[in-house]
């Protein structure tokens, strides 16, 4: 009987694992829909920053001494392209995690419920919330690849790429992604719905500007109060982390403390995350 | 009588806060397999509370409730196969069709792509939605809209299907055609549980009602027998011109054969009986004697029965 199904763990994780699934399907039938949106929302901002600073700009100022991009150029080794290249691709991930989880969220909580239907699934209520976090990096790892050829191609100084291990890149990309989605998660559960839109000035930017996305972390060594401040800001590894698998030669943090940074935050968030998730969806 | 499908034993709720609010105070509920079951009471009687708490949205502050024998709180992810929910508010997937709003709940409760499909093209034919399969959630009235979270919610065949407030902001005829879709639904089997504070759908829909205000319940059985509990099928009130010597029409009335009681009311009496040929002439007669102004004939609703249990109006 109905009793009885529930006792034997093999079947309930078969129960679980559909379900799980499932929402995975729903998800990707979802972003499969809405791919040139995706694409758009993914490549504009990279797009548009390295068509002005790496391209427009050198142009503009014929490689003349003075000017702080050329300046900037000359610090990074391989010009600012090779700064940014990294950066651009931590942003898109950091991006992707809000855009694929928190504004959703935030939707489903003020104005539709529609998370409902899917709280209501035969698995634990965490996992309906763990499977927003999955998905969330599968769409953050493409919006790196989308990045990837922009930021190596657009520049008009060669971009200095050099991956020497390949399982480094993939942790990194994949932490890095996880993390981008707990972070997703936390601010979408903790955040008023009414207030997502504040999100972008208060934390977003922020934590974009602050997140050695535009400069290594080494570079800040001069102030060196905002060296150490900074390493609250989980966004600071996924640039370092992407920094030191794709553009070792800028000079990045040691690898070790990279990835424990990466799972530690990874760890925090999905803890927060999970626990404003419950609260959320139970009374 | 079999094991009841949904069980709620002791149950309690009280929000805490700067004021707390006990918002389920103490119910005990068994729902026989097979029925459709009604929660009847205004706005915050519980209602909505019990309901949530029965498929697996907030945590009781204490009690139990067991649906098909697996009990929610500890089991609330396996308990959910057992459970279809109509929450009161449209929780459409709006990124998705109609037809994927079904397919993908199917999916979420492990039928196989096949199996989803062929369910997913009957539960559209079965509630009229074929022609809309392709439409998005957005572009369905109300009434359409309720229809589709019905088919969605029995999608996974559940035991128990529950309903909160169905056929609130529904205009008449999509009232009438939800009420048809959930009769249907008796013959799959399907125990459903819904909540309202609408007698006339209370009346209509229901096999059994509990009647429910301030979180407990007040009085639990059929619609027919509820009705009956006021003590006649027939009830007249009668205007007065002034109160001449009301005492004594009350007692005269009283003495007409199928009159089961006279009670007063504001401006005349209020009698109860049984239908019976005959009885309306002679109650006018014997009234008119003392000043009839006006007569007025209703049978005894829920709204009557729940007037009588707590002194006022359901709408309140």
């Amino acid at each position: 009987m109905s009793t009885d199904v529930g006792k034997r763990s093999d079947v309930r994780w078969a129960i679980y694992s559909l379900a799980f699934f499932g929402l995975m399907q729903r998800d990707l039938r979802v972003l499969t829909r809405e791919v040139v949106p995706f694409v758009i929302r993914v490549a504009m901002n990279p797009l548009l920053f390295l068509f002005v600073f790496t391209y427009v700009m050198p142009h503009m100022t014929g490689g003349s001494k003075g000017s702080p991009v050329a300046n900037m150029a000359a610090a990074g080794g391989g010009g600012f392209g090779t700064i940014l290249l990294p950066g651009l691709m931590a942003v898109a991930i950091m991006f992707s995690g809000i855009a694929a989880v928190a504004l959703p969220l935030a939707q489903e909580f003020g104005v539709t419920r529609e998370i409902d239907d899917r709280v209501m699934c035969p698995l634990p209520i965490g996992a309906v919330a763990i499977e927003k976090i999955f998905f969330s990096a599968i769409q953050s790892i493409i919006a790196a690849a989308v990045v990837f050829p922009l930021a190596y191609y657009i520049p008009s100084t060669p971009v200095l790429a050099h991956v020497s291990s390949w399982w480094f890149l993939i942790t990194v990309l994949l932490l890095a992604s996880l993390l981008a989605g707990a972070l997703g998660l936390t601010i979408g559960t903790l955040v008023q719905p009414k207030q997502i839109g504040l999100i972008f000035g208060v934390v977003i930017v922020p934590i974009t500007f602050l997140g050695c996305v535009y400069y290594p972390w080494a570079a800040l060594k001069s102030i060196k109060w905002l060296q150490i401040g900074v390493l609250i800001n989980p966004i600071v590894y996924i640039s370092e982390g992407m920094r030191a698998a794709l553009t070792p030669a800028t000079g990045h943090m040691p690898e070790s403390m990279i990835l424990a940074m990466l799972l530690f935050f990874l760890a925090l968030l999905t803890w927060i995350g999970l626990r404003g998730f419950a609260r959320r969806v139970l009374s | 009588m079999s094991e009841p499908i949904v069980d709620i034993l002791g149950l309690r709720k009280v929000y805490n806060g700067k004021n707390s609010v006990t918002a389920v105070d103490g119910i005990d509920l068994h729902v026989p397999s097979g029925l459709i079951y009604g929660l009847l009471g205004p706005n915050g009687a519980g209602k909505t509370t019990t309901i949530s708490i029965a498929t697996t949205r907030a945590i009781p502050t204490a009690g139990s409730v067991r649906i098909a024998g697996i009990d929610v709180v500890a089991h609330p992810a396996l308990a959910r196969r057992s459970i279809g929910v109509v929450p009161q508010f449209n929780t459409l997937d709006r990124s998705c069709t109609v037809a994927e709003n079904i397919y993908f709940h199917c999916r979420y409760f492990g039928l196989a792509k096949t199996e989803a499909t062929a369910r997913t093209a009957q539960l559209l034919d079965q509630f009229r939605l074929s022609d809309r399969a392709a439409a998005y959630p957005q572009a369905l009235s109300g009434g359409l809209a309720q229809r589709l979270q019905i088919a969605r919610a029995i999608a996974h065949r559940p035991r128990v299907l529950f309903l909160d407030e169905p056929s609130a902001g529904l205009d008449p005829q999509s009232r009438i055609a939800m009420w048809e879709a959930v009769q249907g639904l008796r013959g799959e089997g399907i125990t459903v549980v819904l909540t309202t504070h609408y007698m006339e759908e209370a009346d209509e829909l229901c096999d059994r009602l509990a009647i429910i205000d301030h979180g407990k319940i007040l009085i639990e059985d059929t619609p027919a027998a509820l009705k009956a509990s006021i003590g006649g099928d027939k009830i007249y009130d009668l205007r007065m011109c002034g109160v001449r010597d009301s005492g004594i029409l009350e007692r005269n009335l009283q003495t007409i054969e199928g009159v089961t009681r006279v009670e007063v009311i504001d401006g005349g009496l209020r009698v109860l009986a049984r239908a019976k040929d005959g009885l309306l002439a002679n109650v006018v007669t014997m009234a008119n004697e003392f000043g009839l102004r006006d007569l007025t004939t209703t049978e005894p609703s829920l709204e009557t029965v729940f007037i009588r249990l707590t002194g006022r109006d359901l709408r309140e």
